[in-house]
């Protein structure tokens, strides 16, 4: 089943996804799926913070693992409710997730 | 001048690979990176990393398949200029190429093969107001000379291995070292956790945690840098300050070379060769792109065979070529090193 998340761009631009939840996707892979501005450098094994993101929504999203949270802790831009996208895997529990990217 | 028969830009897998199939058709190859060591990003970003996608390698560590390369191309002697970015490309009047780097070394050759990968490597900056005013007076993103620290007071901003590898290099060379991080806890080699801390035990370098770099002041050279820890901000002397916080790959001097560019990447023929709108310059590997492109290691590999054999045609027009199998002509290399299958025994069973 796919689930509907946003995505609000750098220009402030909400893009509506349908993200599938049987790919094991994770966000950063689901915004290049869709063409937007998200680079994801490293692949997705939270060395570059390329996919650095705001969670706008209040899902609960799990504890970040050591990797992720050693990297946001190098990144720049950072706030409280930071993530890097390549670390949220798609679920059904994330319907409705909206998110805003980093600035680069 | 660095002649050869094929400059490659790019001395990641891809690149690497690119010399061994132009050693078969006895091309020669120089290749130019930025990085210092040859690897692109499978040495720089992630070599303690597995891959699992390399045909034949059910998992191989990032930083052994560029060593494997490395044994598999050594045959053929491959130049390389690192350190340096491949900065211009001019067209000479008779279509071969001159590639001149940063620091002004030239190469000359009939073909260039761009394997660039995601781009040239540059430093990731702190968001420090002024930073750039400071750049070469007193803030240095990469350490080239040790040597240049000697009895400085050095203040170093990191929590990677590049941070901890400096400081524990500079503790026995500056005349102060300070390790500053946002956070206590460091992510780098446990070896290299283990003897930052012996050094701050033995009060060798002082370690600021945690803590940020957030004001540099000075007159025509840095003279001091503001750290703030606890909330409170507090002014360091310092001679340099060396942020530290890992490279990032942009496409850079690679955007003006007058190719066609498409999503960040050079547009090639993929039908043919990897040729890019320039007759003479190929783009294989992660740079390029085409209809259906994958950024996969085994691609590139497949990408630089295609464009040896087409720069084999533009370099040697008039020779005819046939493809060859390695089990059956074996391997010659410009070292004169020959490798080949063991000739089967005949002998008759009584």
């Amino acid at each position: 089943m796919d689930i509907k998340i946003t995505v609000i761009d750098r220009e402030g631009v909400a893009h509506h996804l349908d993200a599938p939840t049987d790919m094991a996707m994770n966000l950063m892979e689901v915004c290049k799926a869709y063409e937007l501005p998200v680079e994801g450098t490293c692949g997705g094994m939270a060395m570059c913070a390329s996919c650095q993101c705001y969670i706008l929504s209040d899902h609960e999203l799990g504890e970040k693992n050591p990797d992720e949270e050693a990297m946001l802790s190098e990144a720049f831009h950072l706030k409280e409710n930071s993530r890097l996208g390549c670390q949220i895997v798609m679920d059904q529990k994330l319907e409705g997730l909206k998110v805003e990217l980093a600035p680069e | 001048m660095i002649k050869t028969d094929i400059i490659i830009i790019g001395a990641g897998p891809t690149g690497l690979f690119a010399v061994f199939e132009a050693g078969l058709l006895k091309l020669k190859c120089h290749l130019i990176d930025s990085l210092p060591q040859p690897g692109g990003q499978c040495a720089e970003i992630y070599p303690k990393k597995p891959i699992y996608d390399i045909p034949s390698q059910p998992e191989i560590m990032a930083g052994d398949l560029v060593e494997k390369l490395m044994t598999q191309i050594q045959p053929f002697q491959p130049g390389f200029t690192l350190g340096e970015t491949a900065l211009k490309i001019q067209k000479q009047a008779d279509e071969s190429f001159v590639v001149t780097t940063d620091k002004g070394t030239q190469h000359h050759a009939p073909v260039v093969a761009i394997a660039g990968g995601l781009g040239t490597f540059e430093a990731r900056k702190p968001k420090i107001v002024g930073l750039a005013q400071w750049e070469n007076k007193g803030v240095d993103y990469i350490i080239r000379d040790p040597e240049k620290y000697r009895n400085q007071k050095v203040l170093i901003a990191g929590g990677g291995d590049s941070a901890l590898d400096w400081t524990i290099v500079l503790a026995d060379i500056a005349k102060e070292v300070t390790l500053i991080h946002r956070r206590n806890e460091f992510r780098g080699a446990l070896d290299s956790v283990e003897k930052v801390q012996t050094l701050k035990d033995q009060n060798k370098i002082q370690l600021i945690t945690p803590a940020e770099v957030t004001a540099l002041n000075g007159h025509q050279e840095l003279e001091s840098v503001t750290v703030t820890h606890q909330g409170r901000p507090k002014p360091y002397t310092v001679d340099y300050f060396i942020p530290l916080f890992g490279l990032t790959p942009k496409l850079g001097p690679m955007a003006d070379w007058g190719l066609e560019i498409e999503k960040n990447a050079i547009k090639v023929d993929n039908s043919l060769d990897y040729q890019t709108n320039v007759p003479g310059i190929y783009a294989i590997g992660d740079v390029n792109t085409y209809p259906g492109k994958l950024k996969l290691i085994l691609c590139g590999f497949h990408e630089a065979t295609l464009m040896c054999q087409s720069a084999f045609k533009r370099i040697h027009p008039e020779k005819r070529n046939v493809l060859k199998y390695t089990t059956v002509s074996g391997i010659t290399g410009f070292d004169g090193s020959r490798k080949e299958a063991q000739k089967s025994t005949i002998k008759s069973i009584k």
